[in-house]
């Protein structure tokens, strides 16, 4: 929640989150989630995408009560919230990890243009339509 | 900062978000408000029950038109907007709601 | 004469544990942590790689494997999952640790 006011200016640039590293390890996958968070509030069209080790941050199940760092897993299931709703996941990466889209929290959001319908944020792409949509942007921030 | 609560003290930062989230109840709650100027009431509770519940689902306060969204499918579409709000938390539903929800200063939030 | 070897770092994006377990030799243990735990994962290319050590003992630490939401079905057969009383006793088992950071 934030009170910045909405953006005035009115641009509206295709940013994309380049998420590459597993989540608890390293900051960078909490660093990257914040950052979308705090970018949200400017309005702009955000997609994030999961590749390499960064599919690992989707993992549902995830419970760090034990090694004593904050959970921050489910905040992904907020972004919708954010209207963040592009979460655009590499199946070549989860099929090197042994993973599958069953392996993966089930994130969604309410479209606003079509009656608050729910519908899936996670949006599984091959390595060539992947690049499509780095191509497609006018911002890519790395984590 | 800190508050101090049936001769127990609470650790708070310097602006008055508590520290340890676990130690919240709504004695706490109603002191921290007191400090704000803001007299409990039920709107005031069900803003800040929504916050709490959000952030135990989320682990993140929820935003602003997330927020909105709930008054008014709670209270009418006549509640459901920002004047209602600051009304309620004049310094801003993020700002003094979370502070009294025992939540971490939300994200972006200056 | 053995060593308990831990590999912090994920298979897939760094030589931690292929390094490792080219230098493990027969009667050594491994105990992967941290991110290292994504060497547990079944049927990947790191899976095949400790299939192949067959007198090295493997072992992961549970509460990163928790915290990743890698449960016991996720992982490779032959593992020991060990939690933190577990790692001490394995530093004590063996005459000396290595760590594969």
């Amino acid at each position: 929640m934030s009170d910045i006011p909405e953006e005035a200016s009115g641009i509206v640039k295709k940013f994309l989150y380049v998420n590459r590293k597993a989540p608890h390890g390293t900051i960078y996958a909490l660093e990257s989630l914040e950052v979308v968070l705090i970018g949200a509030a400017f309005e702009q069209d955000v997609s994030l995408a999961f590749l390499d080790d960064g599919v690992f941050q989707l993992v549902k199940g995830q419970d760090t009560a034990d090694i004593g760092v904050k959970n921050f897993s489910p905040t992904y299931r907020a972004l919708g919230d954010f209207e963040v709703t592009k979460l655009y996941v590499e199946k070549e990466s989860l099929a090197e990890r042994g993973l599958s889209k069953d392996d993966l929290m089930e994130i969604m959001y309410e479209d606003e243009d079509d009656d608050w319908e729910e519908k899936p944020s996670i949006k599984l792409v091959n390595r060539t339509e992947l690049a499509a949509v780095m191509a497609g942007q006018d911002v890519i921030l790395s984590f | 900062m800190a508050y101090e609560l049936n001769g127990a003290t609470i650790e708070a930062d310097e602006e008055g978000y508590i520290t340890d989230l676990s130690v919240w109840n709504q004695d706490l709650a109603k002191l921290i408000a007191e400090d704000e100027n803001i007299d409990m009431n039920d709107e005031h509770w069900e803003v800040v029950n929504f916050l709490r519940d959000y952030y135990e689902e989320y682990q993140i306060a929820p935003a602003v038109r997330v927020l909105i969204k709930a008054v008014k499918k709670s209270m009418g579409k006549d509640k459901g907007n920002n004047k209602y709000l600051y009304t309620l938390f004049p310094y801003g539903p993020a700002k003094q709601a979370c502070k009294i929800a025992g939540l971490p200063k939300p994200t972006g939030c200056v | 004469m053995s060593i308990l070897h831990t590999v912090n770092k994920s298979p897939f994006e760094k030589q931690t544990l292929n390094s490792c377990i080219a230098h493990a030799l027969d009667g050594d243990a491994i105990l992967m942590v941290e991110d290292g735990v994504y060497g547990a994962i079944d049927g990947t290319a790191a899976a095949t790689q400790l299939a192949a050590n067959k007198n090295i003992s493997i072992y992961a630490l549970g509460p990163d494997l928790n915290a990743r939401g890698l449960g016991e079905a996720k992982l490779v057969s032959g593992l020991t999952i060990v939690d933190y009383n577990g790692f001490v006793d394995l530093a004590v088992e063996h005459d000396k640790t290595q760590s594969w950071l």
